[in-house]
């Protein structure tokens, strides 16, 4: 009786994306296994000045959130841009992949994608300049997340030195 | 490394999953695709696609007849929205095959009887409904529905079994009215009015005491918020009266008429009602929430009366929708905004009425409360010229209604609405709101504009809420949420504990140990004591006011710099807080620091219950307490001492767990040894081993089996004392007011009397295990009648 049509049950907000962390420790079926069964969720575009708070405010909509984990800025150690937030079951979590993924935290859009879990380091960018990649390449400004990007933010000083 | 959004895909985005390429699984899929998929939009008609369909499975009958029948019940139990698509398709195919239409049928009541047997008691609705409409199709006959319906009444008229079983038999009958009505009339007019007048019989004597504790408003009007059954008897009277011209439902079978009629029907196999059971988990009784009537939808079509059969239909079917597709809120949204016949109804207005209906139900919403939320959003991306003024319409109405709606209502108001305005910048006509500044701010109105823009704060921050409101809304902008030291600098010199303060603060900051600092707080002097007691062990509230206020004050940062601070210095706080008195006080000063900020006070609380710092019991004691008296209407009170009793029923629930997982090894473990010494003869280590290994886990299972026993007793205990604090602060109110001669019913009182309903009401499923001791102990017939009618309601619901 219990039949399972797969057409009927469709839950494609808690599938797994394409993006694999290239540093993961391991190889890709291990990445794929942790993702599968992942209390913890990275959250992406947030504004530099989202707070712990905002972040918990949120996420525990979802469920009893266990930790959250701003990143960080590697040289400077401020917030940049992200953060991980892990919740004691996956169901909770599945339900903020549901749920909050792609509404508003702070105004902004915020995305989130399945973790492989945290480990100490993890909590820092990568962007060659201590920020989050994203942030050096893009070309739009934005004010809440230091302007613009750090290559187009060298290419603008590059001209007003030049034009000066 | 480009990251797919799933919020970009507009079909939601399925994965693809790798397909083996054994044809049998292509077609399989297929069928399952083809037969899932039908009704949806198309450019072909939905009778054309209904006949292509038909054609295609006939064809495959004699290779897939089991696959289809699967296919086909699953459909009928799990998109009952599309009932008479599907009714209309096992019409065509018994017209072409006699004998698969009969399998069907039979393939249905197997269904019916295990749904049944596992309590799934609303799909079973489904069933039972989706058989009498292929009355409809002429697939079964008239006679033989009748007499099914005449069996499930005939469970009315048993004794000794709870009303909510009794209940489900009549609402299903009645349920299937608006499909089947006329059809059964015309065939068997005599015996459906004897069905009706049973079924009225029994309306009138079922007991009733559990509405009050459902209904969302205490008030009549504008919309009375009447019992389900009594609702949907009302609108099946009026649907009698009106001949049975039932024209909202969408027939694709009409259309097919010519060919069903040649059609040879069955007769459905007598159905015995199976027996009651003392598992069994009836639905619980609902209140029917309204609030929208014709006179709100400004133009175009008028909404259907509160008592109209099309009114029933669509909020069925939009419930439907929202059961099948909550998941996945784009499908969702689209799916409810294109409901068949949408142009005849001001669907906007029935959407948002039900998923608030559904969010203000009680006991509990069918689905968790965001996902409302995130629903209501995309439904206003995609009906932005509409929707958003029928919500704010709706916002506006419900504000109006405060002052009579349930506080647990309430509560979900304000958590929607903020989380709502965080996703629009918070952009909201607050003028239009000003009466809320004319009245006492313990009112509802001003109440609950206060508790909004506290969660919305804590969405954003405290100069963003200073500035989206007017400034006459002052006094309803919550406090700035910053830390209150009492030994801040030498303005505090004086008091006792400063000194170890200012050392405390040094030593931590220069890594001291937890002996050192431990050694620092015996000179704390104790003001509960004459004399120095030998070891300073004994409870001293200065003691832990001094460490943790000057702890919390290094890590006020942020939660996690707290929650460093406090895991840093567990020890230690667990040996100031070894007594009731230490506990309580460690709440005590926990909230003197963090008063303007209750989230920070909450994700505290909640750290030390979970690292044992503090006990469940003595959270409860504290937010009972009298220091406490002056926040007891605030939210933030309620939603920790609902997070502590969710904390212990986890707790419990993860021990019974292991225990199980422990007995389920040990049997095992038992049938291996069975077993191999059958399969092996004697082999005296493997024998030996095994006992061993069989003898540990039965010590395991002893240690777990006290652990489940300890825990279930610290749980109820629990419950006692909430209770018990409840009882003793209504009493007083109670007997104050009967002295003085003063109304009860003051703001307070309503706030406290409904914050117990919801006690009982959000943890029902673990106090039902206890009732005997709430009832022997606590509930007794010498409670003043206000409070036992609370209990009472609560146990009607089950009963």
């Amino acid at each position: 009786m219990s039949v399972k049509l797969n057409a009927l049950h469709s839950d494609s907000y808690i599938e797994v994306s394409q993006y694999r962390d290239q540093h993961f420790k391991g190889n890709r079926y291990e990445q794929e296994k942790l993702l599968k069964q992942s209390n913890t969720l990275y959250v992406g575009n947030l504004s530099f000045y989202t707070t712990e708070e905002q972040v918990h405010e949120l996420f525990a909509k979802c469920g009893d959130v266990k930790r959250i984990i701003i990143g960080l800025d590697k040289v400077k150690k401020t917030a940049c841009g992200f953060c991980f937030v892990e919740y004691y079951t996956r169901g909770d979590a599945e339900n903020a992949m549901r749920f909050v993924n792609g509404t508003r935290l702070d105004d902004r859009i915020i995305r989130t994608d399945w973790d492989a879990g945290f480990k100490e380091g993890r909590q820092y960018g990568r962007g060659k300049s201590g920020g989050q990649v994203r942030d050096e390449y893009r070309q739009d400004y934005d004010p809440a997340r230091g302007g613009y990007g750090k290559l187009a933010q060298q290419q603008r000083s590059t001209e007003a030195r030049n034009t000066f | 490394m480009s990251r797919r959004r799933h919020s970009d895909d507009s079909d939601g985005g399925q994965a693809h999953k790798r397909r083996r390429t054994s044809e049998p699984i292509e077609i399989e899929d297929r069928l399952e695709s083809l037969i899932c998929r039908v009704g949806e939009k198309s450019t072909s008609s939905l009778e054309s696609n209904l006949e292509g369909l038909a054609g295609v499975l006939e064809a495959d009958l004699p290779n897939y007849k089991n696959k289809i029948l699967r296919i086909l019940c699953a459909v009928a139990r799990l998109l009952p929205e599309k009932l008479t698509v599907y009714t209309t398709l096992v019409g065509l195919l018994n017209a072409r095959n006699y004998n698969f239409g009969g399998e069907f049928v039979e393939a249905m009541i197997r269904q019916l009887k295990e749904t049944l047997k596992n309590n799934f008691y609303n799909e079973a609705v489904y069933l039972v409904r989706f058989l009498s409409d292929l009355v409809n199709c002429h697939v079964i006959a008239a006679p033989s529905m009748v007499a099914m319906f005449e069996n499930f009444i005939s469970v009315t008229q048993e004794e000794d079994v709870p009303q909510v079983r009794l209940d489900w038999f009549v609402y299903v009958v009645l349920s299937c009215l608006p499909w089947v009505g006329k059809e059964l009339y015309e065939k068997k007019d005599v015996e459906m009015d004897r069905l009706l007048s049973q079924i009225e019989g029994y309306l009138k004597r079922r007991v009733k005491t559990h509405v009050p504790m459902l209904q969302v408003w205490t008030a009549e009007k504008p919309h009375p918020q009447e019992e389900y059954l009594d609702c949907l008897w009302a609108q099946i009277q009026k649907l009698k009266k009106d001949r049975w011209q039932e024209r909202h439902i969408l027939r694709p079978y009409i259309a097919f008429d010519s060919v069903l009629c040649e059609a040879l029907q069955h007769n459905l196999p007598p159905f015995t009602p199976p027996g009651h059971m003392p598992d069994a988990q009836y639905p619980m009784p609902r209140v029917i929430f309204r609030m929208f009537d014709y006179t709100d939808a400004p133009e175009g079509p008028v909404m259907p009366g509160s008592h109209s059969v099309e009114r029933f239909v669509i909020e069925e079917n939009l419930h439907c929708i929202i059961k099948t597709h909550w998941r996945e809120r784009k499908t969702c949204a689209a799916q409810l905004l294109s409901y068949p016949g949408k142009n005849k109804i001001p669907l906007n207005y029935h959407i948002v009425e039900v998923i608030f209906g559904e969010l203000f139900q009680l006991p509990s919403p069918p689905h968790i409360d965001v996902m409302y939320t995130s629903l209501l959003i995309e439904l206003c991306k995609l009906q932005p010229g509409s929707l958003p003024q029928v919500l704010a319409q709706a916002t506006e109405m419900l504000y109006m209604r405060l002052d009579t709606m349930n506080t647990s209502c309430m509560d979900r108001f304000i958590n929607w609405f903020a989380h709502h305005l965080s996703n629009f910048q918070f952009r909201w006509s607050w003028d239009d709101w000003a009466d809320c500044l004319t009245v006492d701010l313990d009112k509802p109105k001003p109440k609950f504009v206060k508790e909004v823009l506290e969660k919305s704060m804590r969405l954003s921050y405290h100069q963003r809420i200073v500035d989206i409101v007017p400034a006459t809304f002052s006094a309803l902008i919550p406090a700035d949420p910053i830390f209150t030291f009492k030994y801040e600098d030498e303005t505090a010199s004086s008091l006792p504990g400063y000194p170890t303060s200012v050392t405390v603060s040094n030593a931590i900051k220069n890594r001291a140990s937890n002996e050192e600092i431990l050694a620092i707080l015996k000179e704390v002097p104790n003001p509960n004591q004459e004399d120095d007691d030998d070891e300073g062990e004994a409870f001293n509230p200065l003691k832990i006011d001094v460490f943790l206020q000057t702890l919390l004050h290094l890590a006020a940062k942020s939660f996690s710099h707290s929650f460093s601070a406090l895991g840093k210095f567990h020890e230690i706080l667990k040996t100031l807080t070894e007594s009731d008195e230490g506990k309580l006080h460690i709440l005590k000063v926990v909230y003197d620091v963090w008063r303007n900020h209750p989230q920070m006070i909450a994700v505290l609380v909640d750290k030390m219950v979970r690292t044992q710092i503090v006990d469940c019991a003595a959270v409860a004691n504290w937010l009972f307490s009298q220091d406490m008296a002056h926040e007891f209407t605030r939210l933030f009170i309620w939603e920790i001492l609902h997070s502590t009793i969710r904390k212990m029923n986890k707790h419990v629930q993860k021990i019974q767990k292991e225990l199980e997982e422990a007995k389920e090894k040990l049997e095992k473990q038992q049938n291996k040894r069975v077993t191999s010494q059958r399969d092996s003869g004697d082999d005296e280590d493997m024998e030996k081993n095994s006992e061993d290994e069989e003898g540990q886990l039965e010590e395991q299972i002893e240690r777990l089996q006290e652990k489940v026993e300890s825990a279930q007793s610290e749980q109820k205990n629990l419950f006692l004392v909430i209770f018990q604090r409840f009882i003793m602060l209504l009493t007083e109110h109670l007997v104050r007011c009967e002295t003085g001669s003063v109304d009860i019913s003051t703001p307070w009182y309503k706030n406290c009397i409904e914050r117990l309903q919801q006690v009982f009401l959000m943890h029902h499923v673990t106090i039902q295990q206890y009732m005997g001791t709430l009832e022997n102990l606590l509930f007794t017939a010498e409670l003043d009648h206000h409070i036992l009618a609370v209990y009472q309601q609560f146990c009607a619901l089950q009963l």
